[in-house]
């Protein structure tokens, strides 16, 4: 008798059978959680009562959608699933393969505006460049900064948007008060933000995994409360406006007579400056990658590596891991603060709304969901989550579903979690589950991630 | 006189307490410039615990370690370093340090002590060749001019980079790791595990070698090539060994000096002969009541 009731639980042989009974399990399920939730809404009428308004065609979509989704999985897997064994070791990463790749990534992201001016024309291109663009390499940028933290020293730092805040409320305030350009506010900026680093860094080296987590997460949000009450300095909740625009080599970006345009003999546009930059922070964004990649062969960026994989034999090396916790610290703010003086001078206006939790969440997520330090993999899961929550703006079609008050957007946090959570079970160390060694004698061949250490500290 | 009297390491009362356990109680002794020098005794005795007073993992509770790089420093170098609250002074051989003034990442970078751990500690994830060269971490940061000359990418960093990796190879040699150089270190057998962490520690160039339980899991063949190892790395590199061990054959085959420990005392010390007819050390080794010890004790002052 147990013999046959444990007998379903082994896999049917009939993939289809099993995606279908698995499928039903999971509609029972999107039932139960779809009436409370979706099946009705309340409203106020005219004389101000409340009337319920059924939605049962909602449950209907959620039963349906997660119906089908499981079922699909799990024919999916049960196709995939004789090949898994082979797929144990990575091949040894074709570098030429890689190379040709990062050429192509780079020369499509060069002739990205181009493209776009092309396809979408003067006016769409506006959105392209600009919300996908610029948001998504200033995304890519802080992933690639927090990922030095995060990544390589395997420190868990989950306050790194206050880095972010001290660039971008430095270029704010040298500019308002010193009268200093954006080319000069960004240097001063990104080194600001490392000292921030460095003084965050002191009271936390002793501190561990979750303790290190929970402090880094205290200072961000320090930080913001600074940035909230002091107001005769920060202007509190109002923020800070007028921060002056990057110019090209002195030349600002309006229809002056001064202005690049007329300096040019063209004819003034907007998206002069939104073109400008793209190239900007593409250009940062660049020199962290580069930067980064450097430093990743060099002794200390070995050492961050090795303090992410053990501490104590680190230190029975000779190795100061005070100081490499900090440089690592420093190194990540700087880039984020590099980030926060750009994202400043590309609004004209800042307010601690844009430095919350939320943010240094997002970073890390795109950090985490990247993998195991890999440079590539965050600008793949940054181009992803953020190009993905923009075009969720796009998809005005859906009201035709769901109704006039349906806003897409508002889903974006929803569907963020659930990517995450899709990436995780399918990709547990993230999109790039390798590791690339910094040097080698015979051919490069990468670790598997189950061999890498996340970090404890 | 004679190359003994001029000992690398010197241990006084060194005591430690943890709570109210104290796991090393008053214990003295020497490790020879160019010797090995064997730390033997029951689990718990407080081996390890030595290792990490030595290596600055633990502060002492009391007592001194003085170590003498470059040849022995005179009585009224180490008695003036004492009385200071100076870590380390230059002497007419070399330089002479306290231990246990220093924190731990000091000792192996300047008095240049390197340790091995009873449980493996290798980067795991970082391939045999990174293990290598991040244990020459100091010499390689110097060279890239704390980091702002390497990202240049300027020509004294990597002719020191390739020294280092010229360094590495020869210790993959000497423990036939070579074709495994670009495999991750966790990916390694235990054996090879254990080769890899002492090829490591040598890497950084040490004075003074700390093994903790090195032949621990090594099948026989395993054994004898780590024995070989060790001899040649105390008559080759003139590195002086330290070596916590459990097989006797391996203590008593290559060590000139065998120290005792039984519950955090010295019970014995001095070559391996000696130590191995020793009745206390025959008691703690065969768990014998003590008053079993002390009869055996008569029987041989008789
Ligand atoms: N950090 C510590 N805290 C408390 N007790 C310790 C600590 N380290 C070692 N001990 C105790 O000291 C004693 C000696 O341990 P150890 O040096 O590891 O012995 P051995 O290496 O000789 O087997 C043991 O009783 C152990 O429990
Ligand atoms: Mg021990």
């Amino acid at each position: 008798m147990a013999a046959a009731a444990t007998e379903p639980r082994s896999l049917p042989a009939n993939p289809l059978a099993r995606g279908l009974k698995e499928g039903l399990g999971a509609a029972l399920l999107a039932f139960g959680l779809a009436v409370p939730i979706l099946a009705l809404r309340t409203e106020q009428n005219i004389s101000n009562q409340l009337v319920l308004q059924p939605r049962w065609h909602y449950v209907g979509f959620a039963v349906l959608a997660a119906f089908l989704g499981r079922l699909l999985f799990v024919l999916a897997t049960s196709a995939a699933a004789p090949r898994r064994p082979k797929a144990a070791a990575p091949a040894a990463f074709p570098a030429g393969a890689a190379r040709a790749l990062s050429i192509l990534g780079l020369l499509l992201l060069l002739l990205y505006p181009v493209l776009a001016l092309a396809i979408a024309g003067r006016a769409g291109a506006v959105k392209w460049i600009d919300n996908f663009g610029v948001q998504i390499l200033i995304y890519i940028m802080l992933g690639w900064g927090l990922n030095i933290v995060v990544g390589l020293a395997g420190l868990l730092d989950l306050g790194y948007v206050a880095f972010y805040a001290v660039g971008a409320y430095s270029t704010a305030l040298l500019a308002q008060n010193f009268g200093l350009s954006f080319w000069l506010c960004l240097p001063l900026a990104g080194i600001l933000a490392a000292f921030w680093g460095i003084l965050l860094g002191f009271p936390v080296l002793r501190l561990r995994g979750d303790y290190l987590a929970i402090v880094t997460l205290a200072f961000g949000e320090i930080i913001r409360l600074v940035l909230i009450n002091w107001v005769p300095v920060t202007n509190g909740y109002a923020g800070i406006s007028g921060i002056p625009r990057p110019t090209f080599f002195g030349l600002p970006f309006n229809a002056s007579d001064s202005g690049f345009a007329a300096f040019f003999g063209i004819e003034f546009s907007p998206l002069h400056r939104i073109i400008f930059l793209f190239y900007v922070i593409l250009a940062l964004a660049l020199i962290t990658n580069w930067v980064t990649l450097r430093l990743r062969r060099l002794p200390i960026g070995r050492a961050w590596e090795a303090l992410r994989e053990d501490e104590i034999a680190c230190r029975a090396l000779g190795i100061n891991t005070t100081n490499t916790k900090l440089t690592a610290f420093a190194m990540g703010a700087g880039f984020g603060g590099f980030a926060g003086s750009f994202f400043a001078a590309r609004q004209g206006f800042i307010s601690p709304e844009s430095f919350t939790f939320m943010e240094s969440a997002v970073v890390l997520a795109i950090a985490v969901l990247g993998g195991m330090g890999s440079q590539i993999g965050v600008a793949i899961a940054a181009a992803v989550m953020i190009g993905g929550t923009e075009i969720l703006r796009e998809l005005e079609w859906l009201k035709q579903i769901f109704g006039s008050a349906f806003d897409p957007a508002q889903y974006r946090m929803l569907l963020f979690g659930l990517a995450m959570v899709l990436v995780m079970v399918w990709k547990p160390r993230g999109l790039v589950s390798f590791r690339r060694p910094s040097i080698f004698l015979r051919e490069a061949r990468p670790v598997r991630a189950d061999m890498v250490k996340e970090g404890s500290g | 006189m004679s190359a003994p009297a001029a000992p690398l390491l010197t241990v006084e009362h060194l005591t430690m307490r943890f709570g109210g356990l104290l796991a090393i109680d008053d214990v003295s002794f020497t490790a020879a410039r160019g010797g090995i020098t064997a730390l033997i005794g029951p689990n718990g005795a407080g081996k390890t615990t030595v290792f990490n007073c030595i290596t600055g993992f633990y502060k002492p509770t009391s007592g001194r370690l003085t170590l003498s790089r470059g040849g022995a420093a005179s009585p009224a170098d180490i008695d003036a370093l004492t009385a200071s609250s100076r870590r380390s002074r230059k002497t007419a051989a070399g330089a002479v340090y306290l231990l246990e003034r220093m924190p731990d990442h000091e000792i192996a970078a300047h008095a240049k002590v390197a340790r091995t751990f009873q449980n493996i500690r290798l980067f795991p994830g970082m391939t045999v060749l990174e293990n290598l060269i991040v244990a020459q971490h100091n010499e390689l940061m110097l060279a890239s001019g704390l980091t702002v000359l390497g990202l240049l990418g300027l020509r004294r960093y990597r002719d020191a980079e390739a020294a280092a990796v010229a360094r590495a190879q020869f210790w993959l040699d000497k423990i036939a790791l070579t074709a495994r150089a670009d495999d991750a270190a966790g990916a390694l057998p235990y054996g090879d595990q254990r080769r890899l962490e002492i090829a490591r520690a040598m890497c950084s160039g040490p004075d003074l070698l700390c093994l903790d339980e090195p032949a621990a899991g090594l099948n026989p063949r395993e054994s004898s090539d780590l024995k070989a190892l060790l001899k040649s790395i105390r008559s080759d590199h003139g590195t002086s060994i330290l070596l916590i061990e459990h097989d006797m054959s391996v203590v008593m085959e290559i060590s000139d000096h065998v120290v005792v420990l039984e519950y955090g005392r010295k019970i014995s010390d001095g070559p391996p002969e000696r130590v191995r007819n020793d009745p206390k050390v025959i008691a703690a080794y065969l768990g014998v009541e003590d008053e079993e010890v002390a009869k055996v004790e008569a029987e041989i002052a008789r």
